[in-house]
């Protein structure tokens, strides 16, 4: 749920600057204050040489190995609310980044057919690693403007139904799928209730569970509840490693709990929404890696791990008969829950 | 998801199901009526027509012939596999919760008869963590589904819920797909089912198996909604209109095919289930 909408905005250059350095400065997390503080010593420490002509190498090379080991020691280490945060970051790469680095070729395909297009689910022709697949994802939009035009990646009942038409035409054709999550929620509004928001999300986990081809759910950034779930269900659900999945937000988790946000940092850790946790539980299949210090960090490197993944992972789903892949498919999510049953004195556990 | 943060005030206790006393008050109309004949009346108001929120018990009781029910999957009981702590632990709520309803959880499921007709039943109880729906919820709940599809039963599931349980996190989320799953192979099957939304049905449980029935009805005035009027308030912070998410608006809306009177649900669950079963 869309408690709350999106992380503080940054103020947009609306006039004419200085001009800009060529890779805009990266948004510092609360937490990567200490590696900031180190990675702008090396900065001046570099300006100085180059200014002065002295010889720092050696005082250079020592920092950057600081730097190196403080970054490693800090992703290593990250809270369950810290994690929310990497995977908010304002720099994080967004469907449309994903799309222009691993995409050989992309058609967007608008529409509902009953309603409209909504802009926070886009759907798509693409190929990819060497599949041809339907493509579709959660797209937040990078600048105020177009986030506004995006609601936040918070999709409406129209994204919903767009993305099972496409569902529907990937079935026909013989084209594998792969849905890239990343949104708080559905969005909470007059509009999406009454165009029937729970409908749309309860028709397509249906309709996904039964599609006659193989289905591949990736959490790119933030797994937000029903929202999330409406394109996951899959042969294969993976998961960033810096995203989060969740029944719902930290902070709306806190507002409804702690009737206030104090509660959201406690109520990360014990929502267990990082990729770590889930992958025991056996919610997701797979963590697929981030670069060192988190995809805003090295977008290419992040999207070319993603890339490898798809790739590979679609390789083995075609590889199985389709009437086993659902089989399984329907196994997968059968078993999830954790119950304590007296008359079977066992408890079942998620098997994944 | 989850609770509705709106319904958990003094005034909604009220609702959850008739206090005890002699007397007590409608909280929409405010009369004050002889408890007896509230529950005679299978707790509607008698004098605006108010549906009180009732246990899953009292539910089936109202709904099947008498003494045909039979319970089925009675002893599966919650565990807390993420040990949740909140302003309390989970664990010590789930205790709580049990030796306040007498129920392991908030679903009762079984098999019975209403008019004579065969049915399987899975009933949420809103007296139990507002009815949240956790592992157990939607393990039962999906076994209920598969033994429709298996026995060849019509199935009526009565949603009254807050959403998916908090507590549980994404292992309550994951209750969705799996009961959204199940009812695709019991339509696949060619399996009836019936959902009766009674107040409250939101959140993840309103976006799973309640809004996939061949059949969808609903109580008077229930709320039926994905996003409770509070996370949209907080959201977009704009008067909802009059009546909004409830019953009618749905039925305005296309979401809902009939608002059925709680002393004509029999009638109308045997009527479809003569429809659609070959007798």
């Amino acid at each position: 749920m869309a408690e709350t909408l999106a992380p503080k905005e940054r103020p947009e250059a609306t006039v004419a600057l200085p001009p800009r350095p060529a890779t805009p400065a990266r948004h510092v997390l609360e937490f990567e204050k200490p590696l900031a503080k180190l990675e702008q010593q090396i900065q001046e420490l570099e300006a100085l040489q180059a200014q002065k002509q002295v010889d720092y190498s050696r005082e250079l090379r020592q920092l950057r190995t600081n730097y190196t080991s403080l970054l490693r020691k800090t992703y290593n280490n990250l809270s369950a609310w810290e994690t929310v945060q990497v995977a908010r970051h304002p720099q994080r790469p967004l469907f449309k980044d994903y799309v222009e680095m691993i995409c050989r070729d992309f058609r967007e395909l608008h529409g509902d057919r009953h309603f409209g297009d909504d802009p926070a689910i886009k759907c798509g022709l693409a190929r990819l690693g060497g599949h041809k697949v339907m493509l579709i994802g959660h797209h937040k939009g990078r600048d105020t403007k177009e986030k506004i035009q995006c609601y936040f990646g918070c999709a409406h009942p129209e994204g919903y139904r767009k993305a099972l038409r496409c569902l529907k035409l990937a079935e026909k054709f013989n084209l594998p799928v792969v849905c890239l999550i990343d949104t708080q929620g559905a969005y909470p509004g007059i509009g999406a209730e009454e165009r029937g928001q729970a409908e749309s999300i309860a028709r397509n986990m249906l309709e996904m569970s039964r599609l006659r081809t193989p289905i591949l759910s990736i959490v790119t950034g933030e797994g937000g509840s029903g929202g999330a779930l409406g394109i996951g269900v899959a042969d294969r659900v993976a998961m960033l490693e810096f995203a989060w999945y969740s029944v719902i937000s930290p902070e709306a988790c806190s507002a409804i709990l702690f009737k206030g946000s104090e509660g959201a940092e406690q109520l990360a850790e014990s929502l267990k929404l990082t990729s770590g946790h889930l992958r025991e539980l056996g919610v997701i299949d797979a963590v697929i890696p981030e670069p060192l210090g988190g995809a805003h960090r090295d977008t290419h490197g992040a999207a070319h791990q993603l890339e490898q993944y798809i790739a590979k992972t679609l390789r083995d789903l075609k590889r199985c008969k389709l009437d086993n892949l659902l089989e399984r498919r329907y196994e997968k999510f059968r078993n999830l829950g954790v119950v304590v049953e007296e008359s079977r004195r066992h408890s079942t556990k998620a098997a994944g | 998801m989850s609770q509705i943060p709106g319904e958990s005030g003094p005034s909604a206790r009220k609702n959850e199901g008739i206090p005890e006393g002699l007397w007590m008050r409608c909280p929409e109309c405010e009369e004050m009526l002889f408890r007896k004949a509230v529950e005679e009346s299978l707790h509607v108001c008698p004098s605006c027509d108010h549906h009180f929120r009732i246990s899953a018990r009292t539910r089936i009781e109202q709904l099947v012939d008498p003494g045909s029910f039979e319970e089925q999957f009675a002893d599966i009981e919650p565990a807390d596999p993420l040990k949740f702590v909140d302003k309390k632990a989970y664990k010590d709520r789930l205790k709580a919760e049990q030796t306040k309803t007498g129920n392991l959880d908030a679903v009762v499921c079984g098999k019975g008869f209403i008019k004579g007709r065969p049915i399987l039943l899975a009933v949420m109880d809103p007296t139990f963590m507002m009815g949240s729906m956790g592992s157990v919820v939607g393990e039962k709940i999906t076994r209920t589904i598969e033994a429709a599809a298996d026995q060849k039963l019509p199935l009526l599931v009565v949603s009254c819920s807050g959403g998916a349980r908090m507590q549980e996190s994404t292992l309550s989320l994951m209750q969705m797909a799996k009961t959204s799953a199940a009812l695709a192979r019991l339509d696949d099957a060619g399996g009836l089912f019936i959902s009766l939304l009674a107040d409250p049905t939101t959140g993840g449980v309103t976006a799973s198996f309640s809004m996939l029935g061949d059949f969808i009805i609903a109580e008077p005035k229930a709320l039926i909604g994905f996003a409770g009027p509070r996370t949209i308030w907080n959201t977009i912070k704009v008067e909802l209109p009059e009546g909004f998410q409830r019953s009618e608006f749905l039925e305005e809306h296309g979401f809902v095919d009939f608002v059925v009177h709680r002393k004509d649900l029999r009638s109308e669950i045997a009527r479809l289930t003569d429809f659609c079963t070959a007798k």
